[in-house]
């Protein structure tokens, strides 16, 4: 790793226009000490200019063959060429010729958005659904009985078993990539909600019904909110689930979508393709985690930064 | 309701009688916390539970604020029949249980928003109860950003804003410091003397009960009964290094001890088995 090192400080300095004099050294090490954005940014770009770094190393000494691993700078540097090929959306349709249909921009534009659709639409109907059918379980005893087997039975099945099931019940579109969504994420929502009632101090719940509050009220006001943060760290979870979900089962049901991509650049044998799609898919992942993680923030304000207390060890 | 009180004066904080609890009754990880507990506690009376620890009198509090239901006896409090848990009777926990998400005033006045009170009141009761704990200062602060003793305080202003005729404590300060401890003892007997309340105090420091009690309930090991009850006659404002005091803390230590060491060997007995 740490011959990569040098030529790494060297790449994250020059788009800032800097020259690398060791005063600049000094002040780029400065600026990645703090806990701050700027810190944060410089991490990131190192850690993922390690593992370019590294992918590039491989390639220039002969290892990686670039015709099945392309490094980085090749599957990146034809961006224009691959991205023509993200027009799937109309490709299906007969007698519609490679070139036509949307330009090569607004085809990757559609083929995202319509990826992005999906997990988000199958996270947000698990996650009500999950929340809520885990809540019930713990409200009222019957429904527990009832329905916490089954549920319990259902959750080890892999999204890949259901994967005809989504074909069967809604044939070829939106609904069976998000419907593979939903059935990958749900059972795992409702045993998580479950798992945190269980784990709210019961102290808490006695204040509550010292001062009367009804079972209504101890559910809305102390479970809930008490829970809140455990659940919002399963949604963060389950994100990643689903952006691997929505992957297969657009690989299979359904006419554009990354998965989609992906398929065609295995039949077409295109490895870089291949990348190019990856590269789109992780910085999707990374970009929501981080749009979430900066909801949780917002929504949880009570909680306190615990992550430095880690650091000190 | 059915069943007549027996006879006490119906203006007794806490009646206890013959109350026993077995937890998992019925089952055979069944064991016996409590047996035969008659006890009688006045209005605005200061009452210790002191007792080696698992002997039960965590769970006697926890029976007479109506949390968890006694397997035999019954309790009364102010001639009402303890059944369910009830704002008069708050209990104060060891550990934190404040609401993380809820400012400091708004944790005071949880119970108030349980009723329906409107904001403007729920504030004001809050500040009244704060200013009692000496904590009007904070009202807007998260229970995060207080100190264990602060917390603790934020708990008992709580319990005041429901005008609680009877404050059940459990070992409220046993996770605090021994200086924080001391200051928290004396706050605590300006708020039952400003609140007319009679308090329940459960510890197994020989010191708190010697600097707070009117009356101490010493309880054997399991499963717990009252071994005897020492009145303490020591007038207030205490002088803990008085001959008194100390002759009370080294009757409280000999009572104590006995219950130890049986406490001792029957764990002792439990690992030979085991």
């Amino acid at each position: 790793m740490t011959i990569a090192t040098p030529p790494d400080y060297a790449e994250g300095d020059s788009p800032a226009g800097r020259p690398a004099r060791p005063a600049a050294v000094a002040r780029l090490f400065a600026s990645m000490a703090g806990e701050g954005i700027l810190a944060k940014i410089w991490w990131t770009c190192l850690s993922i200019g390690l593992f370019a770094g590294l992918w590039e190393f491989c390639w220039a000494v002969g290892w990686a063959d670039p015709k099945l691993l392309p490094p980085p700078h090749i599957f990146l540097g034809n961006i224009v060429e691959q991205a023509k090929f993200f027009n799937t959306a109309t490709r299906w349709q007969v007698g519609q010729s490679m070139n036509a249909g949307p330009s090569a921009f607004e085809s990757v534009m559609i083929t995202v958005g319509a990826t992005t659709m999906r997990v988000f639409v199958g996270l947000l109907i698990a996650s009500v659904l999950g929340i809520a059918v885990g809540i019930l379980i713990r409200y009222s005893n019957l429904f527990d009985k009832l329905v916490l087997p089954t549920i319990t039975l259902l959750s080890p099945v892999s999204p890949i078993a259901w994967l005809p099931v989504a074909i069967f019940l809604f044939g070829i579109g939106n609904g069976p990539a998000i419907f593979m969504v939903v059935v990958a994420l749900f059972f795992h929502m409702v045993l998580a909600t479950v798992t945190h009632i269980d784990g709210v101090s019961p102290n808490l719940i006695n204040v509550a019904r010292t001062v009367g509050a009804t079972k209504r009220q101890i559910y809305t006001r102390v479970i809930l909110p008490a829970i809140l943060p455990g659940m919002l760290a399963v949604l963060r979870m389950n994100l990643f689930g689903a952006w691997m979900v929505v992957l297969v089962a657009e690989s299979t049901g359904v006419g554009y979508g990354l998965g989609q991509v992906i398929m065609l650049a295995r039949n077409t044998f295109n490895p870089s393709l291949v990348f190019f799609t990856i590269a789109v898919i992780g910085l999707l992942g990374f970009t929501f985690d981080w749009l979430l993680r900066q909801a949780q923030r917002r929504i949880l304000y009570w909680l306190p930064d615990t992550k430095g207390k880690l650091r000190g060890l | 309701m059915a069943s007549s009180p027996p006879t006490f004066s119906s203006k007794d904080a806490v009646v206890c009688r013959n109350v026993g609890k077995t937890w998992a009754a019925g089952t055979s990880r069944a064991h016996e916390a409590l047996r035969g507990i008659d006890l009688d506690v006045k209005p605005n009376e200061f009452v210790i539970f002191l007792g080696p620890s698992g002997c039960g009198k965590s769970t006697l509090l926890y029976l007479i604020a109506g949390l968890e239901e006694a397997t035999g006896g019954s309790i009364w409090s102010f001639s009402d029949k303890v059944e369910t848990p009830s704002p008069e009777r708050s209990l104060i926990f060891q550990e934190t249980s404040l609401f993380p998400w809820l400012t400091v005033w708004e944790n005071v006045s949880f119970g108030l928003s349980i009723r329906g009170a409107s904001r403007a009141e729920r504030r004001a009761v809050a500040e009244e109860a704060l200013q009692r704990v000496g904590l009007k200062a904070a009202m807007e602060k998260r229970p995060d950003e207080l100190s264990g003793g602060m917390r603790q305080r934020v708990a008992v202003a709580r319990a005041l804003a429901m005008r609680p005729k009877v404050l059940l404590m459990d070992e409220p300060f046993a996770a605090l410091d021994v200086q924080t401890r001391a200051r928290m003892q004396d706050f605590l007997l300006d708020v039952w003397r400003d609140s007319g309340a009679s308090v329940l105090f459960v510890t197994h420091h020989i010191d708190e009960a010697v600097a707070l009690a009117d009356r101490v309930v010493v309880f054997t090991a399991r499963p717990g009964r009252i071994k005897t009850i020492v009145p303490v006659d020591l007038p207030r404002p205490r002088d803990l290094f008085s001959r008194e005091a100390e002759a009370l803390r080294i009757q409280l230590t000999d009572l104590l001890r006995d219950e130890v060491d049986r406490a001792f060997a029957e764990q002792e007995g439990l690992a030979t088995v085991a």
